[in-house]
Formats: structure tokens, sequence, C-alpha cells
């Protein structure tokens, strides 16, 4: 493609790759996000692609190989176009049939539709399945609508059609307010206003000034900036070099998890592409506005999601955060005015643009306002990426999107904020999910993880799970982050095995406050969050572990026994193969059993029986 | 002109110069805060975390490392609050589980009324304050020791934990170390330190040992003096 | 190696601030951190060793030594734990007779884990050179480990 001199010269493009958008070409658009590829997609495109070329079909039937879809559950999955039939758990085998039956014959396969677990019902078309039916999805549904490795799909659904109209405008400022007034705030975690960010960084003195995108995203249970740069890395983009217009920079940052190849290839891909045609570099779009984008991979590091700890790694030092007295937006990266805002938050900025700030505040909740992408993983039905209107309850999210908890078994918690979050207990179901109310119970939106856990998770287990997570990835710079942390994690050691006293969660407690109160960044002052919420909504968790010396959830080795059912027992001999030590034997067809001298709690043999046979006290 | 600053500490009015770190304005009408990781000679740092004020504008009241917060018109700042002190507390506690002997953190310790801590002690010695890795590096300008790894099992160390190719031997890490766990020793004319021998350099007049070669040779390349000018007098014979 | 050095510092305009992308693409030349090539990287780039020494041992993607022929990377992230992914820990650590961060004595494996993948839907997640599976139980992975190397001891151990 050619450089693009003009907005007007943007329009006349955008119309073209439109008007050749034909809506009723077949299309099989088939999800390639990582969780789909992880399910064996890269073998089902290339058969689509012999089996299309074999039928010499590949002129009249499009393949658009997306980004995420969200139903990560449910991969690999294709939807197809016009009718928008959705097909899921597909295997290399059934492409023949698809492209004969289903497109050329427009017959549908019933067995690769979604059955509703509730109803038993088969569901024919994407809209109508219930992970969907309750998503609003401004953001993330453009995924489904494009080839990440492609410019002009972008543009033909209207890309950067934000830039064009901000730059026409030529009101700096006026971009600000309108991103000011649309209420949006950050989705990295803290919430800051979006609009006041911007607009201290574009009054801040110094210069250059620079823009970066935080796609560092650490918070282990969410993948939603890695889906969206891998899915729609465009969005990203021009809602940095919207950004970097209304801010008055010309130095952009992406600072990326080198853990998420797919999604360096395809921002690194989308930004040549971008440069190539005129959105990056000098003189964008004839406007004389100059802003170009760097790219810098992170090493491995949670912290580096902290805005200094950030800026000493693009600046190659080690990621240590310093105190934040002096603000990012005046003094951040080589101590200019720099406005750091994640991917998410970045991906909503064309749509405000676009569609006005008005539509985007009737969205949402008085503070809270537009969409939000969660992950709604761990023990849930319908594992995937969501995007909710800002005060959905988490009801809503967990039982009609997420199809409630596997295996028929008790929901326990849903733990979200990451690290810096805490576990929410059945009792709070019914509460609006927006950044205030999750404050409210103790935790925190955080970057939008929700981890569903089961009456299987220990809740001592997953606290300890975290401290043992920060303690890792605490930089050591400061004493009570450094030590404080491990030391709690040394209190909830002996907890579990066994060994704990009740003084302990006394002490605990103290702790939580005084790190919460002396560490140097967010990291350690939110670090106590998963310790405080479990033991507000689990103390008697707790005191199981210390009075009784009892896991109720059977997690903690120390704690827990395990033993073999004899009327549930078949003599299958599964749990004695698998056994590493020899702890399980018996005679086949006889009832087994488990040595305890010899058994490590391995839980190898709970995996294997497929009877239920096991038994965990 | 410099800009003078009023506020009040534990209820005192305090005149400072703007850009005055509170720790400073603070010791200026000899109110003693605790402090373990700054120093005048070295940019603020904020890690011990000894140094906690609480800090009250209007309504809000906020925890701030004294060391690095700058007087403001108008601050309230509180310097021994229960808040501050249970800080204070903890991370005394924790620095004892590393060290649990040093006379300087026994003080402190016992300043807030604490014999020994209640946590469970690993010793290493060092409390990684960073005050010799920094020094080394802003005071010195060599940078031949740094931070290895991070969290829990960060520590000060040597490049790969080995001879450190760019250490001029000036002792000075060893000697800002508030706990004493840098070794230095000197013996025959021969100063060690990070396990590596340096020999010293003697005054061509007098025969007194002077310092490091290594150190010599640095500051002759850093002032662009030939090495001689180190090393024909010493100061004592000068 | 010298040359090698250079020219990946040269794709980067010898820029300070580049130096953990400089240091990840040395260690995908040279498959780890050798001390030697992070020597000649200090040189080139002007940075004391120390620095260089700091940021390969600060963060996690570095290695400061040789790395197994196959690279396992267990996810032990919110999701992954949730689902089990210890015990799958432990499992791999007996089977290979070394504990994650390390590299098995033959040079043959190198295990870790990785605090999230971004994977969580499909938790546990074990990458196996580079390829992610799914829904790991025990039984897969010790599947996946009898395939890649018959030196591997599974079941004798007591």
């Amino acid at each position: 493609m050619k450089k693009i001199k003009s907005t007007a010269k943007l329009r006349d493009l955008q119309q073209e790759l439109n008007a050749r958008l034909d809506p009723n070409r077949a299309c099989i658009a088939i999800c390639c996000g990582t969780g789909c590829l992880a399910h064996g997609t890269r073998n089902l495109v290339e058969r689509f692609e012999q089996e299309l070329a074999d039928r010499e079909l590949t002129e009249k039937i499009a393949l658009r190989r997306t980004g995420c879809h969200g139903f990560c559950e449910r991969g690999p999955m294709v939807v197809i176009h016009p009718q928008k039939i959705f097909y899921q758990r597909i295997k290399a085998d059934d492409v023949p049939e698809i492209i004969d039956k289903t497109i050329l014959d427009n017959e549908i396969i019933d067995r690769l539709l979604y059955r509703d677990p509730v109803t038993k019902e088969k569901i024919v078309h994407e809209h109508e399945v219930p992970f969907y039916k309750k998503q609003m999805r401004l953001v993330f549904g453009m995924n489904g609508m494009i080839e990440p490795t492609k410019i002009a799909d972008y543009l033909a659904i209207g890309g950067y059609g934000a830039l064009a109209k901000v730059l026409d405008q030529g009101d700096p400022q006026g971009v600000i307010d309108e991103i000011g007034a649309a209420g949006l705030r950050g989705r990295g975690g803290g919430g800051f206003p979006t609009g006041r960010k911007w607009n201290a960084t574009r009054k801040a003195e110094g210069s250059p000034k620079y823009v970066i995108c935080n796609a560092d995203e650490g918070d282990p249970g969410a993948y939603m900036d890695r889906s969206l740069l891998e899915g729609n890395p465009h969005s990203v983009l021009e809602g940095m070099i919207i950004g970097a217009y209304a801010i008055g920079s010309s130095h952009g940052y992406i600072y990326v998890r080198n853990e998420y190849p797919l999604a360096v290839e395809n921002i690194t891909l989308a930004i040549n592409k971008a440069r190539e045609i005129g959105l990056l570099g000098e003189n964008i779009l004839g406007s004389g506005f100059d802003f170009d984008i760097v790219i810098n991979r992170g090493g491995g590091a949670f912290v580096c999601g902290e805005s200094s700890a950030l800026f000493a790694s693009i600046e190659g030092r080690i990621g240590e955060p310093r105190a934040k007295y002096v603000h990012a937006t005046d003094k951040g990266l080589y101590d200019k005015p720099t406005c750091l805002n994640n991917v998410e938050t970045w991906a909503n900025v064309p749509l405000i643009v676009n569609k006005g700030a008005q539509w985007y505040a009737s969205i949402g909740t008085e503070h809270s306002k537009g969409t939000k992408i969660f992950s709604l993983v761990g023990k849930i039905n319908n594992t995937g990426l969501v995007e909710v209107p800002m005060g959905i309850t988490l009801r809503e999210i967990v039982y009609e999107i997420g199809g409630g908890i596997p295996k028929g078994r008790k929901f326990k918690a849903v733990q979200t904020g990451g690290p810096s979050g805490g576990c929410i207990p059945e009792a709070y179901l019914d509460m609006p999910v927006d950044f205030d109310e999750l404050s409210k119970l103790g935790t925190m939106m955080g970057s939008g993880g929700m981890i569903v856990m089961d009456e299987r998770n220990c809740m001592v287990d997953v606290a300890k799970y975290f401290l043992k997570f920060l303690e890792q990835e605490s930089c050591g710079k400061c004493t009570p982050c450094r030590e404080g942390i491990y030391q709690m994690r040394k209190i909830l050691d002996r907890i579990t095995e066994g060994e704990g006293k009740l003084e302990d969660l006394d002490t605990l407690e103290w702790m939580c406050q005084a790190i919460k109160d002396g560490s140097l960044c967010a990291l350690g002052a939110s670090a106590p969050n998963p310790v405080l919420t479990t033991l507000r909504y689990f103390r008697s968790e707790y005191e199981a572990h210390i009075i009784d010396k009892k896991c109720p959830a059977g997690v903690c080795k120390a704690l827990i026994t395990y033993g073999i059912d004899p009327d549930k027992c078949t003599g299958c001999h599964a749990c004695a193969r698998v056994c590493p030590t020899g702890a399980a034997s018996g005679e086949k067809k006889e009832v087994h059993q488990i040595d305890q001298e010899k058994c490590i709690k391995c839980g190898a043999c709970y995996e294997a029986c497929k009877f239920d046979a096991i038994t965990i006290v | 002109m410099s800009q003078t600053v009023t506020l009040t500490i534990d209820g005192r009015q305090v005149q400072a110069e703007a850009g005055t770190t509170l720790l400073e304005a603070a010791r200026s009408v000899n109110i003693q805060i605790p402090h373990l990781c700054s120093n005048e000679e070295l940019a603020p740092y904020g890690a011990c975390r000894m140094c906690m004020v609480e800090i009250r504008h209007g309504q809000r009241t906020r925890m701030v490392a004294s060391c690095i917060y700058e007087v403001e018109e108008g601050l309230e700042v509180q310097t021994a609050t229960e808040r501050v002190l249970n800080v204070r507390r903890l991370v005394i506690e924790l620095m004892l589980a590393r060290n649990p002997t040093h006379p300087t953190l026994l003080q402190m310790a016992a300043d807030l009324g604490i014999e020994k801590t209640r946590f469970e002690v690993e010793v290493k010695g060092c409390i990684l304050c960073g005050l010799c890795v920094r020094t080394c590096r802003e005071v010195v300008g060599v940078s031949a020791i740094g931070f290895e790894g991070r969290g829990t099992t960060r520590r000060i160390a040597t490049p790969f934990n080995e001879a450190p190719p760019d250490c001029i031997a000036c002792g000075a890490c060893s000697a800002v170390c508030p706990v004493d766990v840098i070794p230095l020793k000197e013996k025959d004319g021969i100063r060690t330190i990070w396990k590596t021998d340096y020999p010293m350099q003697r005054c061509e007049s007098c025969g007194r040992l002077i310092a490091p070669v290594k150190q010599l040779e640095y500051f002759a390349k850093i002032t662009n003096q030939p090495l001689s000018h180190f090393t024909e007098h010493c100061v004592h014979c000068r | 190696m010298q040359e090698k050095v250079a020219q990946i510092i040269g794709k980067y305009n010898n820029d300070k601030g580049f130096l953990v992308p400089i240091l990840q693409d040395v260690q995908k030349e040279f498959n780890y951190l050798p001390k030697d090539v992070l020597v000649a990287v200090c040189a080139q780039l002007h940075v004391p060793l120390s620095r260089i020494y700091e940021v390969a041992t600060f963060y996690r993607a570095f290695s400061l030594t040789p790395r197994g022929k196959h690279q396992l990377s267990l996810c032990v992230g919110t999701a992954c734990h949730v689902r089990g992914a210890p015990i799958i820990q432990d499992g791999i650590e007996r089977v290979l007779n070394c504990k994650a961060g390390q590299t098995t004595a033959d040079l043959e494996f190198t295990f870790e884990t990785v605090n999230c993948l971004g994977a969580c839907a499909l938790g546990p997640i074990l990458v196996v050179d580079d390829e992610y599976q799914g829904q790991m139980t025990l039984a897969k992975a010790n599947k996946l480990l009898k395939k890649l190397g018959k030196k591997v001891a599974t079941d004798e151990e007591d």
C-alpha cells in the first residue's frame, strides 16, 4: 500500500476497502488465538487451506485467521459467515465435511454445534450461545472480524477513522476533554481516570513527552491484553496515536512481555505496516503531527507492571520502583513527562472518539464507565475472555456467562485483582462489579483476572500461593516487601503443615497493616490483600488447619491422607499403575489399598481413578 | 533565591528550604528519625523504610519515607504515631531476622521497645540497605559491585561472584556499611577486599603506604594527571 | 563471538536502554548468557559489568548456565494453580530428578515454572519446546517426558 497523505485519502481508502467486503460471501473465521493454537488450530488452518485449494474454492470462500474469540474452553472453533454458524471443538478431519455440507450445501452439522449444558439444547449461531449473549463486546468483538496481520481488514471496518477525526478537528485539548467526559478509567489496575492522566502529561513541562503502552500483563490469571495485542493490534496503535496527539508527544513505547511471542510478532508487524502507509512517523496523514513507536520486550518480571519499575526496565536497568512522590506525568521515563496506560485502556480510545463521550458514559455505573474484559478462569465451565458492562453482577458472570462450576461442585470464591487483589466469597455474588465496589470488599479490579475456586480449593493454600508468587516477584529493594512477605509465607507454611498457632493469625494481621503502610510501591502495599481477604472471609478454614490440623479442602499435603473407598474400588489397578512409589497396590479385580508409609501424596492415583474411589481426608 | 517553606513536625513549626527532605528538616530542629539506608552523599533511595512518617494534607493522612519526601508549605508531619511505630517495629524485627547481633540494629530495636525478633532467624548479616552499591556507583564512580537476583534471594555481589574487574579497592563500601559485613583487611602492603588482593602503593619519598595502586591509577585517570603526581609524596610528607 | 555481539548491539543502535532486549537476543543466539559474551557486551555497550550482571540475574528470562536440549515450562499462574499445577510440578521434578529452575545433569532437560503464560483458559499449561500443551495432567506430562527422552526414569524411585 502507498503512503496516505491526508485524512480525506484515508477515508477514500476505508470506503474502497469496505466496498470490497461482500456481506454475502462465505467466510470461515477461524480462531487463531493462543488458546486455540494450543488446542491444535494450526493443523486445522492448514487443512482448510488445502481442502479449499483442492476444490478450487480459494477465491470464492474466504478463510480468515482471526485473533481470540474469547470462548477458549470450546476451541478450536470457527464461525461461518454470513450465517454466523458457530462450530466448536473441531478436528482436522471435520474440515472436508464443513466445506462440503455447511458452506456448499448450507447444511448444519449437528455434532459440531455447542450444546447448552443446562437446557441440553443445541445452538446454531454464535450470538445465541449463552456465553456470548450477556456480553457486550465493544472492544473485543472486533477480533472476530479481522485478520490481525492485515491492516486492510482494520481499515475496511472503519479502523483509523477515529484518528482521522481528531486530526481533522485539530483540537488536542478537546480530545482530552472527551476522554475525561467519557469517564474512562485505567484498565491496568488502579483505575486512575485516563483523561486526568493525559491532561497532567499535556500540561507538564519538559520534552520530549512519552506515551507508553503497558503490555507487561503479569497478573497471573489475566490474558486479555495478550489477546487484544494478538488479535487487534491496530486498535491499540490507533489509541496510542490519538493519545500522543492529544498530549503532545512524539515518542511512544510498547513494553510487552517476551513470554507473549505472538503478541510481539503481531504488534511489530502492525507498527511496520502503519509506518509504511503514513499512520506513524513524520507528518501523519499530512497533519504535521509526528509520532513513532518503539517496542521494548520485558524480561520476565511482574514488578515491571509498576510504572517506575517499567521505566527503569526501558532504561536498561533492573526493575526497581522509585517512590512516587513525583508523578510519572511530570517525571517518568528518563525523568520526562510520561503517560502510561495499559493495552485495554488504549484500545478503548478509538471507540470513545468514534461514538462520543456521552454514549460511552451511558454504559456502566456511576463512577465506572464502559465495559471491562475479564478472564474467567479456574473452576468454571465456560473458561475464556468475557467483555461485560461495568456493574454486571458476579453471579451473572459466574453462572450465566460462565455456566457455573464443573462436576457439580460448590462455588467457594472468586479471586480478582491478581496478587494485589482478594478472594470474594459467595455472600457477595450479587454485588455489581466495578472499581469501587471491588475495593469495598478488600480486593480490586486489577487487570481483570477472575479466578473461580470451588470447594476443592484451600483458601490458606491460595493465600500462600500468592505470597510465594510475590516473594519471587518482589524486586527486593524495600524491607517490608522483601522480608515481610517472606516471613508471612513462612507463617503460612507452618499453618499448612499443621504447626500453626492461633496467635499466628494476629501476627499476620499486624504484619499486613505494617507492610501496607511501609512498602515502597504498590506491589508491596497490596501484597497483604490475598491474606487479609482470606482471613476476613474464610477465617474458619485457617482455624481448621490450626486447631483441628485438617485441611477441609483436601489440598495441604501434611494434613491429608489418601485412601480407597472399598465400595467404589473396582480393582482396575489404574492407581497402582501410576503410583510412583508402589504405595497403591492390590490384586486385579480386588479392592486396592494405599500404604501410608510409602505414600508421598502426589495425587497420581486420584487423577487416574475413574470410579471416584480415591478418598482424601 | 531558594524559597523557604513552613511546616510543622510533631507540632513544632519548622522552616526549611524548598527541596529539603523531611528527614533533613526534622534533623534541623533536633527531631531524630531513625534511618539506615539514607546518606547525605547519595541520592535518596528509600529502601529500608525505617524513616517512615505520617503526613497530613487537609483530611488525608499518608505514610511516606522522610528521606525522600520533600517539605511542603503547611504540611503536618508526625514522626512517631502508632502507625509509624508499627512499620518501624516490623522493619527492625525483619532486619534482626537477617542480623540478630549488630549493636546498631539492637539499639534501634531497643528504642522501639523490642529485644529480639519474633521471626525465624536466618543469619545473612547484610541488611540490603544498598549503601555500598550506591556509594561505589555514585561517589566512587566505578560500579564495581551491584545487586544480584531479586526478591528474597537478592544479595550484594561482585559480577559472577568473582574478583570485581572495576574495583579500585578504595574500601568505601566497607566503610559505609552500617552493619560491618564487608570485610577489608590490610597486611604486608596488600589490601584484601571482595576476596581479592590489591597491592598498596608506597610513598616514593617517605615509604609510607598511601593507597591501593588501582585506586591511585583511577585518580590519575579521572583527574587527568600523571600517576607520579599521586605517588611522589603522600599526605604525610607533602 | 565478538562479531555476533556487535551485530546484536548494532540492531539496537548501541543504545543501553535496550539492554534487556539485547540480552534476550544474546540468549537466543548462545542458548544462555555465557560470561565471556556478557563481558563483550559490557565492553561494546560501555556499561559496567556489575550492571549487566544485575540485569542478567534480576529478570527471570535469563540464564547464566547452559540450558537443556528440551525446554519444559510449567505455568504456575493462579488459574493453573487452582487446577492442580503444583501436583504436576512435583511429578515432573520427581521424574527428572531436578527442581524447577534447574537443568538435568545430562543437559537433556531444563525445567522451569513460569508465573502465568497467559493461556489461563487451558490450564494447567505445560510448554514443551515452545509448543503449548493445555489441560495438563500428571499422566499426560509423564507421557510427554517419555516421548522426549528414553533416558529418563519414570517409575523407578521409591
